[in-house]
């Protein structure tokens, strides 16, 4: 049997779509089987963000309907052998096609045949949220170090916590900029965890490849030698159950002498 | 037929004091209370008179106490102070008992959050902002208060507010409410601090040790040490 992690956040264009790309994509990566799920209806980009587009032939909402198997909508990502599929959302349709009931029958379904479901959540606190939370048991909040996106990180866990399928969410803390942290122009990561008292699963860098690769359709996490990508393949570790420390977040140039002190091997 | 008296009239310095007999019929009560003050309505004085009526174990429903005020206030200068009985409904008392209690909570109220207790609250959590505590009582907060905090929401004008971190969006006590102030206080000297209605009639943030003083019944152990 596998587990449903739900991918919320309350506030908009925080990173949903982003991390359960890169989460999923990770978690292949460690060889586990995977399928996304896209339940942002009318607002799709899950595919986009996967290099997926192209290859889809039916829906969440046909399945839900009845008009084509659960099979027949999965788009398998030919980069895995056989370990990683993508559900995804109708463009066309309307939210509340979807009923919470409905959402969770088919994810109970897709656990048999999964180690893990990524649900991509829409943002809001709507008929979108609870569809994605419907067949979650456990969370993911995505949030990044702004007031505004921690209040409704705040808000969203305040929810989750009356879910009694959902167990006590995780914290990922996106788009972290460091030279703003340390000038304290930017809530901290100590500040944010302990203003939302919820485990920390990851913190992940602001960094242009993310963009990059998200346009290229090909998530970040692909790429090994990027500060983002070892930030999801450390939380697809943690998810798994290891212990990883922290990623240190420093600024680029950090003058000579801390080089050569490094060089060295001096602390 | 010895005839006892169903109510008695008594003067004091602050008005009337009327005893209504709690054996008889409540007819007969409004009757002879009619009759009585009829009688001793003193039209030529134009001071009004305060009323003080004690029912003894007789119980009331709010209709019959309505009824007989305003049988009184018929009287031209006689005005209900208070009307005082023995005794209680069920309901009444365990209202008055839940208005006494402590109740206390773990948990932390987050955004878009109420959490609303008849009596005192202790919540052992944090308020973040966009949360709200409500309270009958006072509130005692063993966390970050940085939501709404509103101490004795049904008009206790000495409820007080207490927390360790003294981070407030809005207190608000009885029906006065004072905001942050805009400016951010320098850290560390917002911990363990109470706030309280002062004579001013205005909410004031004061060190925690002072309640002792302003609120000495805050104290609910019986006895000494
Ligand atoms: N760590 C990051 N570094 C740089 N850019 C990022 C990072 N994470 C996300 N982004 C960018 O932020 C934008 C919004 O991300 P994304 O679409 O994942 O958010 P979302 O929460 O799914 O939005 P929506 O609420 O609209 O569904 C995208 O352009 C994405 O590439
Ligand atoms: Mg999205």
């Amino acid at each position: 049997m596998g587990e449903a992690i739900v991918i919320t956040s309350g506030k908009g264009g925080v990173g949903k779509t982003t991390t359960s790309a890169n989460i999923g994509t990770a978690l292949a990566l460690q060889g586990k089987r995977v399928c996304l799920v896209d339940t942002d209806i009318g607002l799709r980009n899950l595919d986009v963000v996967m290099g997926l587009e192209n290859r889809i032939i039916y829906d969440l909402v046909d399945v839900l309907e009845g008009r084509c198997k659960v099979q027949q909508a999965l788009v398998k990502d030919k980069r895995f052998d056989d370990l990683l599929y993508l559900l995804p959302a109708a463009q066309t349709s309307d939210k509340n096609a979807v009923s919470a009931e409905q959402m969770k029958t088919l994810i109970d379904k897709l656990k048999q045949d999964y180690d893990y479901i990524i649900i991509d959540c829409p943002a809001g606190i709507e008929q979108g949220y609870r569809n994605a939370v419907a067949g979650a048991t456990k969370a993911i909040v995505v949030t990044t170090p702004e007031v505004s996106a921690v209040r409704d990180a705040d808000r969203i866990i305040g929810l989750l916590e009356k879910e009694e399928h959902v167990e006590s969410p995780n914290l990922i803390i996106n788009r972290i900029r460091p030279h703003l942290m340390k000038n304290g122009d930017m809530l901290d990561v100590e500040e944010i965890t302990q203003h939302l008292s919820i485990n920390l699963i990851g913190i992940v860098a602001d960094d242009d490849q993310v963009i990059k690769a998200s346009n290229h359709g090909e998530p970040i996490a692909m790429n090994p030698n990027n500060v983002a990508s070892v930030a999801y393949r450390n939380i697809a570790r943690r998810i798994l159950g290891e212990s990883v420390p922290l990623q240190q977040l420093q600024e680029e140039n950090k003058g000579v002498f801390t080089k050569i002190k490094k060089f060295f091997g001096v602390k | 037929m010895n005839k006892k008296q169903n109510v008695t009239i008594k003067g004091t310095k602050d008005g009337l004091t009327l005893h209504l007999d709690d054996s008889c019929s409540y007819e007969d009560l409004k009757k002879e209370l009619n009759h009585k003050l009829t009688e001793s309505s003193r039209s030529n004085e134009d001071r009004l008179i305060s009323v003080l009526v004690h029912t003894g174990n007789r119980y009331l429903s709010k209709a019959q106490e309505e009824e007989l005020k305003e049988l009184i206030r018929q009287k031209k200068n006689l005005v209900v102070e208070s009307i005082r009985s023995n005794v209680l409904t069920k309901v009444e008392a365990e209202k008055l008992k839940q208005d006494d209690e402590i109740i206390s909570v773990a948990k932390i109220i987050r955004s878009g959050q109420v959490l609303e207790v008849p009596g005192d609250l202790l919540l052992i959590g944090d308020v973040n902002p966009g949360g709200t505590v409500k309270a009958g009582g006072n509130i005692f907060i063993l966390g970050a208060l940085k939501g709404i905090a509103h101490a004795g929401y049904n008009g206790d004008k000495n409820a007080v507010i207490s927390a360790s971190v003294m981070k407030p969006t809005q207190l608000r006590i009885s029906d006065s409410i004072t905001r942050a102030p805009d400016e951010n206080m320098e850290e560390g000297k917002r911990e363990m601090e109470c706030a309280y209605i002062d004579d001013e009639n205005q909410i004031t943030i004061d060190r925690l040790q002072v309640l002792m003083h302003l609120r000495p019944n805050i104290s609910k152990l019986q006895g000494g040490f």
